[in-house]
């Protein structure tokens, strides 16, 4: 029987392995350390630690950092480009940004080494007009270079290759013939957007994962198949989407945020399947706090980012704003007498004073620490046997109590009021300043600090609820699980409306369509149901930033039939006065680009298979001095696993598990829900 | 003045600033021009009541408004004491450079905030317009010798009484731009940004109270004056001059000088730029309000965590002298204080460098090359295409400087070439790094650009330049060596041209298949050529940085030993 699906998260200490037994309708969490170089053995570890027959599992899907890590460390192939005259250097010449508004410093190396970007005569024109035909013994000789230089993977830029793909396609036809390998990537291919850095940055960054990525997730299911595995393997994409292993073989910059983004999906799931459908996210880190925005069950996309200055990657992904506000992140006083938290971190190592491992600053976490609200007897993440609450106190006395004359704990409250409020700061970004109204939305903290910080964003943001999930330290591992098959698709059309090619942009809508319905033909899952969704970035002519368009578009037997120009102008009118309030007299309406995205609905599990048995225990294991506000208050602590549904605990009270601490302050409660979830509220009057 | 404590400040200070970024990014998401969209060359912020100085201002608007933007407030608190006639729910706007500084494209509206009957604060906004009237589109008229000549002048009026619009102005001001609607867009936006920011305040001020508000601005201003003060305590003693030159003003060749005496003294500091060239005819002039903010905009690249208030000022003197192309008067022309600035921008730094060489970087390429090229289509449409071009940065203590940045009085992208091509009948020939446009150091500078830009269109085009560092090259520090020169050339039947001003041309006219070639500074080195290590030198040959002979001339031939 194969009826096992596994989620695997691999993050920088842990793996997260979640199994789902479809058959007996039960769930499994597991985690596993990490292991370094080379991921799969903890990967392998942790599927076998579950599951010891692995011809019993149906599907992997596998949240990876391999690539973003791959980014940040710079340690992707050697890679070649060959590109349009005159053009070699726009890679490294990017938006003529810089990586700091002030102080002018710092400087940039792009992945692909100068004598690795070599020009061919060829030339297309705005356009689509071939004005120079590609010189095709140029791009071999260019090849052989390159791969004299010791080249592993190799993309091609051109101009304008958005408006006609003739001289790229004739250049990664002659390339592929000579090419050692198959990681040989196109702009054309990858990204047919205008916009020349972001369509290179994308394609090149492409090509430099292609090598690492494919190799890693070939180990990885060589080693699952010698295992015995025979079901499917798929990998989580930065839009929330999974997709098919070749395919990330193929565009494994596609996996740039898929960690992260498999914990936003599911969060959501884990959200309306207890009735929220408005939530805010809040992951916290060792180093960051990353917020993500779902309004009525769909999650924000942003078309693009940089994961590092100038590397930038423009595909869809899930939004995750990102702020330097996490559990290692020092707290200093400036010159002027202000207290600040970060940006600086003591990460996880050596981490916060209390850790023991060398770092003298105080951090957040050490403020939690000296605060009662962190166990420093019983650490979570099992690492350390006691954390070291005296150097915490000291830490804080000495760079934040003395400069401010405040006696330790007030300095550490301190810490918690700035930190909090930074926090409150990054979900107004995503809540106030995009017109979401807070107080309509949930907060659901996961990864290991979160849940220390509910409380306070329910108070600082005016979030009526915040909602725990029973595993907030597996989410992104069971977000795999839960993630749908998703391709996108863009297509430059630069056309005003009235002088659009209907036909022509009905084929690219078809061929949209069919390309993704062919990926997911290929996928063995079976899907409940399958969507098409298209939509175009619109403006007025003069206008700098497009809205999206979403179109109505009927598809019968596979076959799209393309909005008309009318129905076209109608949907930009309704779309843009949703966004700017009125439209402008006599303006005229362009299409910048077409999105198409292709979706397969994979089967949801119940999440009351995670849900606690019906005993357990509800009175508290411990008790402990925890300071709130400006008193020590005795509080409970209480097995959080062990608390049957339906337990309302009163705060303030601490609630414990092995990776998670959740916090109640005075005046709210807990209560357990029929998912084992934790729903943090005000509390019920009394009366 | 009540107290506050420190903790509370730490959050409201977080809680303000949030407030200007995010007028900031209403803007530019409602803005219909490139330049505010795309170029961020706007600003917005919280001002003093009663003195109109700077209280909190957005991180994410153009840096030189940091330190300008309170005399446009100033202005507006003048104009209504004179009037007395200041009412709640009234937004004044103007764009005359001589009162508000900086250049007349730049709009600005500023709006009293009331509390419970009582003024309490002003907000204000602004942005730069795509067309404002004057000889040429996009109004950078480097042959201009009146502001008449450069747009149409605005002094502040109000454009909204007691919330009542006041339809005459806005049908002044469209009647006087060559781009009505996108005005019309950018003034929607800017009055809309004005409104988020009333609402904000509301909020904070329903949630904390006016008193703690109140005090926490007071306590803002300050600490940053603490700030300043001890960042200068830990400088040395002393006085330091340096001096620079613009090529010339666009009228008359002579070059123009910029000179600086910077004097450090305990926690105080004076920038004394007297012994600067006087007043000219051309627009490189600028007024004195743009004088004190570029002062402003130098200072907080040297100490970058200086907040944007003005108590960085207080112990800050800066001596500007009359009748200097700094200080210049009403009606002398400023559309190009970019350059000017530029270049006061480089003397601090040179100046600072002989204070702290660890604390500043190397100067910047110093021009922002404002290249038009403009024409009619065969369907008798006109177009202008309108962009700056980047150069090299300055090399640092830390690293080489960067390749290809944005001027340090902006953080502005630069168009796609594509999103050009796309738009306009050109094609870009060329568009790469300038190899040997850097200069040599320890930490050499960071590399200018190439761009090489071919006419398409059958009827042809005209180009004109607003460009500087043709004759005076970007100044390495510390020892390093000085950068390439700007170099702009243009294509004719005869063969390649330069202006005969250098940097700066008007009415060069181009056929189909002609282009215009803009190669321009990388930035000054830090540190000695000699103390660069022989592999990093090696490296920038095998990329083709540095060629072989700059490399030798420059580093000496001990790089050939070595292996890149």
């Amino acid at each position: 029987m194969t009826s096992r699906m596994i989620g695997v998260d691999v993050g920088g200490t842990f793996t997260d392995v979640f199994v789902l037994n479809e058959a007996e309708g039960t769930a499994s969490v597991a985690k596993v350390p990490t292991t370094r170089p080379d991921q799969s053995g903890g990967f392998l570890d942790g599927i076998r630690g579950e599951v010891q027959d692995l011809s019993e599992i149906a599907v992997v899907v596998h949240g990876t950092t391999a690539g973003t890590n791959a980014l940040l460390e710079r340690k992707g192939a050697k890679t070649g480009v060959i590109c349009t005259e005159g053009l070699r250097d726009v890679l490294e010449m990017r938006r003529r940004d810089r990586p700091r508004t002030w102080g002018l410093r710092g400087d940039f190396e792009p992945v692909v080494d100068r004598r690795n970007r070599l020009e061919v005569p060829e030339r297309t024109l705005a356009d689509g007009t071939i004005r120079t035909p590609v010189d095709l013994d140029a791009v071999r000789a260019a090849a052989k270079a390159l791969q004299a230089q010791g080249c592993e993977a190799v993309a091609i830029l051109f101009a304008n290759s958005y408006a006609n793909t003739t001289n790229e396609d004739a250049a990664v036809t002659a390339l592929r013939e000579v090419w050692h390998n198959e990681h040989v990537s196109a702009s054309s291919e990858i990204l047919p957007e205008i916009r020349e850095f972001e369509r290179f940055s994308t394609t090149a960054l492409n090509a430099y994962l292609q090598p690492e990525v494919s190799g890693y997730l070939g180990r990885l299911e060589n080693a699952l198949k010698a295992g015995g595995f025979d079901g499917e393997f798929m990998i989580v994409q930065s839009n929330g989407g999974v997709m098919a292993v070749d395919t990330a073989c193929r565009l494994p910059v596609r996996t740039a945020l898929s960690g992260p983004a498999a914990g936003v999906i599911a969060a959501g799931y884990i959200a309306s399947s207890a009735g929220f459908e408005n939530i805010i996210t809040g992951d916290m880190g060792g180093t960051s706090f990353d917020v993500s925005l779902i309004a009525e069950g769909q999650s924000m996309l942003s078309p693009q980012t940089s994961i590092d200055f100038g590397m930038v990657v423009r595909n869809p992904m899930i939004e995750i704003t990102t702020i330097g506000a996490g559990g290692g992140s020092i707290a200093w006083v400036d010159k002027g007498g202000l207290l600040n938290i970060g940006p600086e971190s003591a990460g996880s190592n050596p981490g916060p004073v209390a850790y023991g491992l060398g770092n003298t600053r105080p951090t957040v976490t050490d403020a939690n620490v000296v605060l009662g609200r962190i166990d420093p007897d019983n650490p979570i993440g099992g690492k350390l046997e006691r954390l070291d609450f005296e150097a915490a106190g000291k830490a804080i006395d000495e760079h934040v109590g003395g400069p401010l004359g405040l006696s330790t704990v007030e300095a550490a409250e301190a810490i918690l009021r700035v930190a909090n409020s930074r926090m409150a700061g990054a979900i107004r970004l995503v809540s106030v300043e995009r017109g979401f109204d807070p107080k309509r939305f949930a907060f659901m903290p996961f990864g290991g600090g979160g849940a220390l910080h509910a409380g306070a964003m329910l108070a600082e943001v005016g979030i009526a609820r915040a909602i725990v999930p029973r595993f907030p330290g597996v989410t992104s591992a069971m977000g795999c699980v839960i993630a749908d098959m998703r391709q996108d698709f863009v297509q430059t059309i630069n056309s005003l409306v009235g002088q659009l090619d209907e036909a022509a942009l009905g084929d690219f809508m078809q061929d949209h369509a069919e390309q993704g319905m062919a990926l997911l033909d290929a996928a063995r899952t079976n899907f409940e149901s399958r969507e098409l969704s298209f939509e175009l970035d619109m403006a007025y002519i003069g206008q700098t930033h497009t809205v999206s368009v979403p179109l109505n578009v009927k598809t019968q037997g596979g076959k799209v039939t393309p909005p008309t120009r009318a129905e076209i102008e109608e949907a930009f009118d309704t779309a843009y006065r949703a966004t700017f309030g009125r439209l402008l007299q006599n303006g005229v309406r362009r299409i910048l680009n077409l999105r198409s995205a292709v979706t397969g609905k994979r089967p949801k599990f119940d999440l009351s298979a995670l849900a606690p048995s019906g005993d357990g225990v509800s009175e508290p294991i411990a008790r402990r001095r925890v300071h709130f506000a400006d008193s020590w208050h005795d509080t409970a602590i209480y097995d959080r696993l062990a608390l049957p549904v339906g337990t309302v605990i009163k705060g303030p009270a601490i609630l414990t598990q092995p990776d998670t601490t959740v916090l109640i302050e005075p005046n709210l409660q807990g209560r357990v829900d029929r998912f084992g979830n934790t729903i943090i509220e005000p509390m019920e009057d009394a009366s | 003045m009540s107290d506050i404590d420190p903790i509370t400040l730490s959050v409201l200070a977080g809680r303000m600033e949030q407030i200007a970024d995010e007028m900031d990014a209403t803007l530019f998401r409602a803005a219909f021009n490139p330049i505010i969209a795309e170029a961020h060359d706007a600003s917005h912020g919280l001002y003093h009541a009663t003195s109109g100085d700077t209280l909190v201002q957005g991180k994410s608007g153009l840096p030189i408004f940091v330190g300008v933007m309170s005399f446009a407030v100033k202005a507006v608190i003048e104009k209504a004491a004179r009037d007395g006639d200041l009412e709640d729910g009234d937004i004044y706007i103007f764009n005359d450079a001589h009162i508000g500084g900086t250049h007349l494209s730049d709009m600005r509206l500023v709006r009293p905030y009331y509390r419970d009957g009582e003024l309490f604060c002003y907000l204000a906004s602004v942005g730069h317009w795509h067309d404002v009237g004057g000889a040429v589109p996009g109004n950078y008229n480097p042959a201009a010798t009146d502001v008449f000549q450069e747009a149409f002048n605005l002094p502040p009026v109000k454009l909204v009484r007691k919330g009542e619009i006041n339809q005459d102005i806005i049908d002044i001001l469209l009647r006087n731009t060559r781009l009505p609607q996108s005005a019309q867009g950018d003034l929607n936006g800017q009055l809309g940004a004005l409104d988020l920011g009333v609402k904000r305040m509301d909020e904070l001020l329903d949630e904390y109270g006016s008193d703690t508000i109140t005090a926490a601005l007071n306590a803002l201003g300050h600490r940053a004056e603490a700030l300043m003060r001890s960042e200068l305590t830990d400088l040395p003693d002393g006085r330091w001059e340096a001096e620079d030159f613009l090529d010339n003003d666009g009228i008359s060749d002579t070059p123009l000088k910029i000179k600086i005496a910077l004097e450090i003294k305990g926690d105080e500091m004076t920038l004394d730029f007297t012994g600067s060239s006087p007043q000219c005819a051309g627009p490189v002039n600028i007024a004195l309000p743009t004088t004190v903010a570029t002062a402003y905009v130098a200072i907080k690249h040297v100490f970058p965590a200086l907040p944007a208030n003005a108590g960085v000022m207080r112990p800050i003197n800066v001596i500007v002298p009359e009748g200097s192309l700094l200080a210049a008067e009403f009606p002398a022309p400023t559309g190009g204080y970019t350059e000017t600035i530029l270049r006061m921008i480089d003397v601090v730094f040179s100046a600072f460098a002989q204070a702290a060489p660890d604390r500043v970087v190397a100067n910047a390429y110093g021009t922002i090359n404002a290249l038009s090229i403009a024409g009619k289509r065969r369907n008798g449409q006109p177009w202008v295409m309108f962009s700056f071009y980047g150069g090299g940065h300055g090399g640092s203590i830390e690293t080489d400087g960067l390749n290809h940045g944005n001027a340090p009085i902006s953080t502005a992208t630069i168009p796609p070439m594509e999103i050009l091509e796309a738009a306009y009948p050109v094609m870009f020939r060329t568009w790469a790094l300038r190899p040997d446009s850097a200069g040599a150091g320890a930490h050499r500078g960071g590399l200018g650009a190439v761009y090489e830009i071919e006419v398409l269109e059958e009827n042809g085009a005209e180009a004109f330049l607003f460009g500087e560092r043709g004759r005076f090259a970007p100044k390495g520090i510390a020892g390093g060596d000085n950068a390439a020169l700007n170099l702009f050339r243009y294509e004719q039947d005869d063969g390649w041209h330069s202006p005969p001003l250098a940097s700066k041309m008007r009415g060069i006219t181009l056929k189909a298949g002609q282009a215009v070639r803009l190669e321009t500074p990388g930035g000054g080195g830090y540190g000695a050529s000699s103390e660069r290590a022989p592999g990093a030198v090696a490296r920038d040959v095998a990329r083709g940085l540095v060629s072989e002979a700059e490399a030798d001339a420059a580093y000496g031939p001990k790089w050939r030993e070595t292996t890149a």
